[in-house]
């Protein structure tokens, strides 16, 4: 295939990052505000100006230091944060020319200093309390890091034999190198935090065990799949992309049989969902040798996903299809095809988003051999409905306060499993904050 | 690491292993599975637990696969890399008066830890184990201890009663008033089987097998369909109200892999050069 990108040919990383030079020249062009509202687009409020004036200064070991004071995994976040929404979408720059790299130069910061050895920041004298975390993706490995570093016994429990979360299953090598996240992982357990794989709390821990530390922190995030409920949708082939995903990026289905998890090898795929999951799905799909057909039921001006994830997405060769949703999967024992609906854009909803409705008799199909559902995900409900005394909103989600304090004492949550699918960094900005009551509460504050 | 303390072999491509894994063995309950993953380029496959002893659990398999060729081959003071568990729902177990349960093939692993609790809930409990021939039959002694009566068949009749399950529970269902089945094999053998009982609206479980990767409830791969919902087994089950599941829905998922499976036995046996995307290490 001519004019398609060359990544599609292996799963390495497609950004490669700043070279210190133009890591120095791009910190040059920060004004250092004396209010900066950089700082106040970071959900963890990382002290943006004062790293970036460290870069500009070749102080590289300092401006690590200063990014950890607030994040303990800036290469993660610099490499899958939407900036454009947050620090560089602040950024005073950002009205007239463009902003301030502020996520290349963190995950710049965080390279150099993996590449030229860690310091591992101060942990506080111990306080004799434990805190039991719950999951180890990106909101478990904030609060867990940020309770060590107060000095508390911190243990987490994580169900599958990896820890990361959806750093780990879910994010593709080539969005984020999965020897980066093990390596800030293995940061936060040099702060003194045990991990304990292979185990499902509520199964392998019981909740009265659980409840027997002094804070519970849930970070168990939105891991649920939702399937569409039309119909062929358990034909062989049919995906979800939790599952599609966990494959090849958990288990390296793509090494196949090198690794002994397979995945179907499909000529034609077609993925429902316009997040940054459907796009992950859809490049993961195009690097297995696919040709790619992305649906999206609203308009592509309404697409969820990261502008750039698009891009990349596009210029590798995946085909949008937008107004458009699958209702029914065809096939006989395997899929063949996928039948959609054209749709027509109606009055706003809740979310300020166009109400798409199906435009009778515009049926269509779409070839096939795999289909990925990539539609969204909820909070996993196994160990939420063992603690009956939680309160859930209307979607599954556990409701807390903005300490993220749950319903039941000594119990908090945060990142998706309180908010909903989110993002990375909106996890880790609740987590700190839980992570403050829950210190807050265990010194009798 | 999770060593093996005991492994040995039961019958013709059936082995058993006791696993130390504290964390399954202390809350593990009659239904109830673990995943484990041999090494750094295994998968993931869900094995009943089969019994609990202490720190250990046991599991009790055939080898059909890659997987369970590997598995085989590990001796006492081997370690497994990863084992999680006890997955999914418990048996719903409790007084039903007259209990029946049946296992067919490697299946009867199952029935020793459902057939003991059901006992200890107050029932008379009826066991019936089947193999194709009696070289095949495995846990005889076991059933007979947890059991108050005990059928045996073979396909061939080269022991018990020669025939299947299903003309066993058939005449008990003539004969008796009872209060619940349990139907643990192939998916073929619970399908059949579990028709024996429709008829009489006894209530009957089923323990589902279809293919899982996390056994958590996070990927949908065991997606069954049961009275007409979708259910993820691996959360949802894997035991399930045997006259609304759609057997046929099963089957056909089970067979997804079965080139790949081919495939990955094949390269077990006759590695070749590296994929090419790893290193050339695997």
């Amino acid at each position: 295939m001519t004019g398609v990108s060359e990544h599609v040919k292996d799963f390495n990383e497609v950004n490669k990052g700043l070279s210190e030079e133009n890591a120095v020249l791009e910190a040059l062009r920060c004004m250092n505000c004396v209010r900066p509202s950089c700082v106040k687009g970071c959900p963890v409020c990382i002290d943006i100006p004062a790293f970036v004036q460290r870069v500009a200064n070749r102080d590289f070991a300092g401006a690590a230091e200063v990014v950890k004071k607030d994040n303990m995994l800036p290469a993660i976040c610099g490499r899958v944060c939407p900036q454009e929404t947050q620090c560089e979408g602040a950024c005073i720059l950002s009205k007239k020319e463009k902003p301030v790299a502020i996520g290349a130069l963190e995950r710049f910061v965080a390279d150099r200093e993996r590449e030229h050895g860690v310091t591992t920041p101060e942990v506080a004298a111990p306080t004799g309390k434990k805190v039991a975390v719950v999951g180890s993706g990106p909101a478990g490995l904030t609060a867990a890091a940020e309770l060590a570093r107060m000095g508390h016994a911190v243990t987490v429990f994580e169900s599958l034999h990896e820890a990361g979360g959806v750093l780990m299953y879910g994010i593709p090598n080539f969005r984020l190198p999965k020897e980066i996240v093990q390596a800030e992982i293995d940061q936060v357990k040099a702060l003194g935090v045990e991990i304990r794989l292979n185990h499902l709390v509520g199964r392998s821990v019981s909740t009265e065990e659980l409840l027997a530390y002094d804070a519970v922190f849930l970070g168990t995030g939105a891991g649920l799949p939702y399937f569409m409920g039309i119909e062929g949708e358990n034909l062989c082939g049919v995906y979800s992309a939790n599952e599609f995903l966990t494959r090849v990026n958990l288990m390296h289905a793509n090494c196949f049989p090198g690794f002994d998890t397979p995945v179907k090898r499909a000529a034609k795929v077609v993925v429902a969902g316009g997040g940054n999951v459907a796009m992950d799905a859809a490049r993961v799909a195009r690097r297995l040798g696919a040709d790619v057909t992305l649906v999206y039921r609203r308009r592509e001006e309404d697409l969820p996903a990261r502008a750039v994830e698009v891009t990349n997405a596009q210029a590798e060769g995946v085909r949008f299809v937008c107004c458009a949703n699958p209702v029914r999967v065809l096939g006989e024992k395997t899929v063949s095809g996928v039948e959609c609906a054209r749709m027509e854009m109606c009055a706003l909803d809740e979310s300020g988003r166009p109400k798409p409705s199906c435009i009778e008799g515009s049926n269509f199909v779409l070839e096939a051999d795999v289909f990925i559902e990539a539609i969204g995900q909820g909070p996993n409900p196994l160990l939420i409905s063992m603690l009956p005394a939680l309160t859930r909103e209307r979607r599954g989600n556990v409701v807390v306060d903005e300490d993220g304090q749950t319903a039941i004492a000594r119990v908090y949550a945060a990142g998706d499993v309180a908010t909903g699918a989110a993002t990375v960094i909106w996890a880790m900005g609740s987590a700190k904050k839980a992570a403050a009551a829950i210190d807050r509460m265990l010194r009798g504050e | 690491m999770y060593l093996v303390e005991e492994a040995t072999q039961l019958a013709d491509k059936v082995f058993q292993m006791w696993i130390h894994a504290p964390q399954v063995a202390r809350h593990a309950r009659a239904g109830q599975f673990l995943v484990i993953r041999i090494d750094e380029t295994g998968e993931r496959i869900p094995i009943t637990i089969s019994a609990v002893k202490g720190d250990s659990v046991r599991v009790i398999f055939m080898t059909i696969g890659k997987t369970t060729e590997h598995l085989s081959t590990l001796k006492k003071g081997d370690a497994i890399r990863d084992v999680v568990g006890p997955l999914g729902t418990p048996s719903d177990i409790k007084k039903y008066g007259t209990v029946v349960v049946i296992g067919g093939g490697v299946g009867v692993a199952s029935t020793p830890i459902i057939a003991r609790e059901a006992k200890e809930a107050g029932n008379h409990v009826i066991g019936i184990i089947g193999a194709r021939n009696k070289d095949l039959l495995i846990l005889e002694d076991e059933m007979k201890e947890a059991c108050d009566e005990l059928f045996i068949t073979t396909d061939d009749g080269s022991k018990g009663i020669h025939g299947f399950a299903s003309t066993v529970l058939d005449q008990l269902l003539k004969e008796r008033e009872l209060g619940c089945v349990w139907i643990i094999g192939p998916a073929i053998m619970m399908k059949v089987t579990s028709g024996v009982t429709k008829p009489y609206g006894v209530k009957t479980f089923v323990s589902l097998n279809p293919i899982m990767v996390d056994g958590t409830g996070m990927c949908g791969s065991c997606r069954v369909t049961v009275g007409g919902e979708t259910k993820f087994a691996c959360v949802d089950g894997p035991e399930f109200d045997a006259h609304q599941v759609d057997f046929d829905g099963l089957m056909q998922r089970q067979r997804m892999y079965v080139d790949e499976e081919k495939e990955a036995l094949e390269h077990f046996h006759h590695p070749h050069g590296g994929c090419g995307c790893c290193g050339g290490e695997h």
